[in-house]
């Protein structure tokens, strides 16, 4: 058995702070009343929102680095899917436990009906199966199966850009905008599109580098 | 039969109402949260009276439903609304709705009626004699709430201008205000609000014009200065804001029937065998309610409405 990390940098203390306070907030709000009248619905709207968000986060983590070449960022790339994972079960929590009362037949009911149930039920198996894997131990014991394994937060990412599409009424633009991000994020994972923006970076720093008057740029990743 | 005095229609009153009730809006939710933390406990404590002198405390002729369903508190209902042409936000109607214009308001009754008649809502406040109606309130997206109503009957109006034999809907239509109403400048929907109602269900006794709630003249973000009330049907069948009603030969185009026909069938009875893509509509949340009730069918109100579909699929006509 490894000892946990003890070391951290200030930018993953600074992860690690910003990703409880969405929490905190939460439960701040639950305590003061400032969760409408519909507190449960809310609750349950924001535990996904953030779910959405550190799952958005966490795919921007390679393209970040594709483009800044900055190598700090893939430390917390883990950090924010596994935060991603937190808030998505808070999420399934809010929705079968304080909505539904884990009365089984009724969750049963709603996850066969609703098209955007599935979707995002989908999307948490995936979720539980990459956190449960996400540790250095199962990375080892998967060997190249663990790469494999991980990618399919791709199709989790798409299953729940669909399970918000499905969900909200017709008119409402939000998850469509997710729904770019999280495709611009994925399209930057295309082996030509990165090559081609690495190319650009290296370029771009070479040229700063041998520009007479300009300070040297710090090169993170020589 | 409600009077209403020029200082309850003043800006001021409604400013210094909106201050009242945006704080007793975290009481309530608070009340709220408490309930979904720990189960069905306090039941919710009505307003208190109010610094203000011209401002009547939120008062019903009696707390509970036929059920024995507990009302919703005022602070609630007028902090928690669905009325697009001010906001998708449900909390933001009352902040936004606060300086609209409701007087001078005018109804038009007209059509296929032998009395077409244009009708100030102040004429209609003292024609027809302003009832309380507790109904329960069923919102398509899945809660609830119980709501002392005052009002007339729909009828009433319907008998004064005498629908020819020919009228078989009726076409309600809100007012267009973009200037005022921020959320109509959005072309995402069919512009001003539309609903409508067959004749038989129009004339039906609960089919209501509500004109105040709780006591007091109807707020703003509920509607004002009048509305319909189908406590059977889903709750976006009760157009608010209304200034037209129009008798007609053919079942009228509706706002969400036209945005979207496979959510929103004309008809929109409350049906728990009838599912909807998104939301349970076997299940409801009532307002401050930490569980969640069966939906009853026609909200409970089978016993006064089932017979008018009697012979219809309702799973088709839904």
């Amino acid at each position: 058995m490894r000892l946990p990390q003890l070391h951290f940098t200030k930018f993953q203390v600074a992860v690690h702070v910003l990703a409880w306070l969405p929490l905190l907030v939460l439960i701040w709000d639950a305590l003061n009343g400032n969760l409408t009248v519909n507190p449960i619905q809310t609750a349950t709207f924001r535990t996904g929102k953030f779910a959405l968000l550190f799952l958005t986060l966490s795919l921007a983590v390679t393209p970040l680095h594709t483009i800044t070449g900055w190598n700090p960022l893939i430390r917390v790339r883990r950090t924010l899917g596994l935060y991603a994972f937190m808030y998505a079960s808070l999420h399934f929590l809010t929705f079968s436990g304080l909505d539904y009362g884990f009365a089984l037949d009724l969750i049963v009911a709603e996850l066969t009906q609703k098209p955007y149930i599935i979707a995002g039920s989908a999307a948490l198996v995936i979720l539980i199966a990459l956190a449960f894997t996400s540790t250095k131990g199962w990375q080892r014991r998967l060997k190249q199966n663990w790469r494999r394994l991980h990618r399919f937060v791709y199709a989790a990412s798409i299953l729940v850009i669909v399970h918000y599409i499905w969900l909200v009424k017709n008119h409402q633009g939000e998850p469509w905008i997710w729904g770019a991000a999280i495709a611009f994020l994925l399209v930057m994972r295309i082996p030509v599109v990165r090559r081609t923006v690495v190319n650009w970076r290296v370029r771009f720093k070479q040229k700063r580098r041998t520009l007479p008057g300009t300070l040297p740029t710090q090169a993170h990743d020589a | 039969m409600i009077k209403i005095r020029s200082s309850e229609i003043t800006p001021e009153h409604v400013y210094l109402n909106r201050r009242q009730f945006m704080k007793g809006a975290g009481a309530a939710a608070l009340g709220a949260a408490v309930l979904a933390a720990c189960g069905p406990a306090a039941t919710p404590k009505p307003a208190g009276p109010t610094a203000t002198i011209d401002t009547t405390p939120p008062q019903a002729g009696a707390q509970a439903d036929e059920l024995g369903d507990p009302l919703t508190p005022y602070e609630a209902v007028t902090n928690y609304n669905n009325y697009y042409e001010f906001s998708y936000n449900k909390e933001g109607i009352g902040r936004l709705a606060a300086d609209f214009p409701t007087s001078p308001w005018t109804v038009a009754v007209g059509g296929l009626v032998k009395n077409p008649k244009t009708y100030g809502v102040e004429d209609l406040l003292q024609k027809f004699d302003q009832q309380e109606r507790i109904y329960r309130l069923r919102c398509v997206e899945g809660w609830s709430m119980v709501i002392p109503w005052t009002g007339f009957s729909l009828a009433e109006l319907l008998k004064e201008v005498e629908p020819t034999s020919d009228a078989k809907y009726v076409a309600f239509q809100a007012i267009s205000d973009p200037d005022n109403m921020p959320g109509q400048r959005s072309p995402q929907f069919d512009w001003p609000y539309s609903e409508g109602l067959r004749v038989d269900e129009a004339l039906n006794d609960l089919t209501l014009l509500a004109t105040g709630l709780y006591g007091k003249e109807l707020p703003n973000q509920n509607g004002a200065p009048i509305r319909l009330v189908v406590p059977w049907k889903y709750g976006f069948k009760s157009i608010k804001g209304i200034v037209k009603i129009d008798l007609v030969a053919d079942q009228p185009k509706t706002l969400w029937n036209t945005s979207a026909p496979y959510e929103y069938g004309f008809y929109s009875n409350v049906n728990p065998a009838v599912a909807h893509p998104r939301w349970s509509q076997s299940t409801e949340r009532r307002i401050g309610e930490a569980g969640r009730r069966q939906t009853l069918p026609f909200n409970g109100y089978a016993d006064e409405v089932a017979a008018l579909y009697d012979g219809m699929d309702l799973s088709k006509n839904y």
